[in-house]
């Protein structure tokens, strides 16, 4: 590290946001599109191996789909101010922007969780078909990958709270959480156009 | 140098009109897609050619807007892993669809 910051020593200020660490996150995230990718492939391959079973066109509740779509889309720009905040360092306001986009994903697993007890309740669990199967397998993944989030959220509001100015180690922190919760955006829109949308055309 | 460092700044780490400009757009494409099944005006084909259009600018509109990808010097290894992981995504989607379904055929199970 001090090595780095002699040779960096002249770009240290200017390029303090290109470290490796985000560019490693990044990489992560690519190879988390892969696993995404491969989820959606099966779903692909077995969204109409429905078994005699019920088929998404009965199982799919839009309005639900709208809500859950509505909370996960204003956390992305809520998170986008408290990212905001961060750079102008009023830690006071990305700990506010940061605990709504927690409520905001805590809502959407809420909503998430209550609709795979009602399908479960209903016996279409991942158990009665190869569709459902594939359903369950990717929508809980990203569902997962947002709960996850929100640990991640949490753990930085409690980091950021008794300190006086927010390090580099700190918003590099923050800018890997905003690429990951962002992310998880971009995956959501490929689940609610092709898992949903396109069951219930 | 430092006008540019900073004009640079904003455009990597997004200002709230960006975030407001993304936002925007991304629940109006949300909308779009919504409204298009519901209306049931189109037929199947033409509706999911229509919400696959729309998913895809969407992303696009993300990846902008909220990951704020861009095409300058800085951003060219994170590029470069992004349209390397496109492309590999790219080849066992497209491939395991026509494995998949040359299997279901040859095997009559469809």
């Amino acid at each position: 590290m001090a090595q780095d910051t002699t040779l960096n020593d002249a770009h240290a200020e200017h390029e303090h946001h290109e470290l490796p660490t985000v560019f490693g996150f990044w990489v992560y995230l690519m190879t988390d599109c892969i696993i995404f990718g491969s989820l959606f492939a099966v779903f692909a391959v077995l969204h109409d191996q429905f078994n005699g079973g019920p088929t998404g066109k009965e199982l799919f509740e839009i309005s639900g789909l709208a809500l859950e779509t509505a909370l996960l889309l204003i956390s992305s720009i809520t998170y986008g101010f408290g990212m905001i905040a961060a750079h102008k360092g009023q830690i006071k306001s990305v700990q506010m922007w940061l605990g709504l986009t927690f409520l905001l994903g805590l809502g959407f697993v809420f909503l998430e969780v209550r609709e795979f007890a009602g399908m479960i309740a209903e016996g279409a669990g991942p158990d009665r078909s190869a569709f459902l199967s594939a359903f369950f397998t990717l929508v809980s993944t990203h569902g997962l990958h947002v709960s996850c989030g929100l640990v991640w959220i949490i753990t930085l509001i409690v980091q950021l709270s008794g300190v006086s100015a927010i390090s580099e180690r700190m918003m590099n922190k923050l800018t890997m959480l905003s690429l990951f919760w962002h992310f998880l955006d971009i995956v959501w829109i490929c689940v609610f156009t092709y898992v949903y949308l396109a069951s219930m055309i | 140098m430092s006008t540019d460092h900073s004009a640079h700044e904003g455009s990597s780490h997004g200002s709230v009109s960006s975030y407001v400009i993304g936002f925007i757009l991304a629940v109006v494409l949300t909308v779009a897609s919504f409204m298009i099944v519901m209306g049931h005006s189109m037929s199947p084909s033409g509706t999911l050619t229509a919400i696959s259009v729309l998913a895809a600018v969407q992303v696009v509109v993300h990846l902008i807007f909220f990951l704020h990808m861009n095409t300058s010097s800085e951003n060219k290894w994170n590029n470069n892993v992004f349209l390397f992981t496109l492309m590999f995504v790219a080849i066992f989607f497209v491939g395991t669809i026509f494995i998949m379904t040359n299997t279901a055929e040859h095997m009559m199970s469809r």
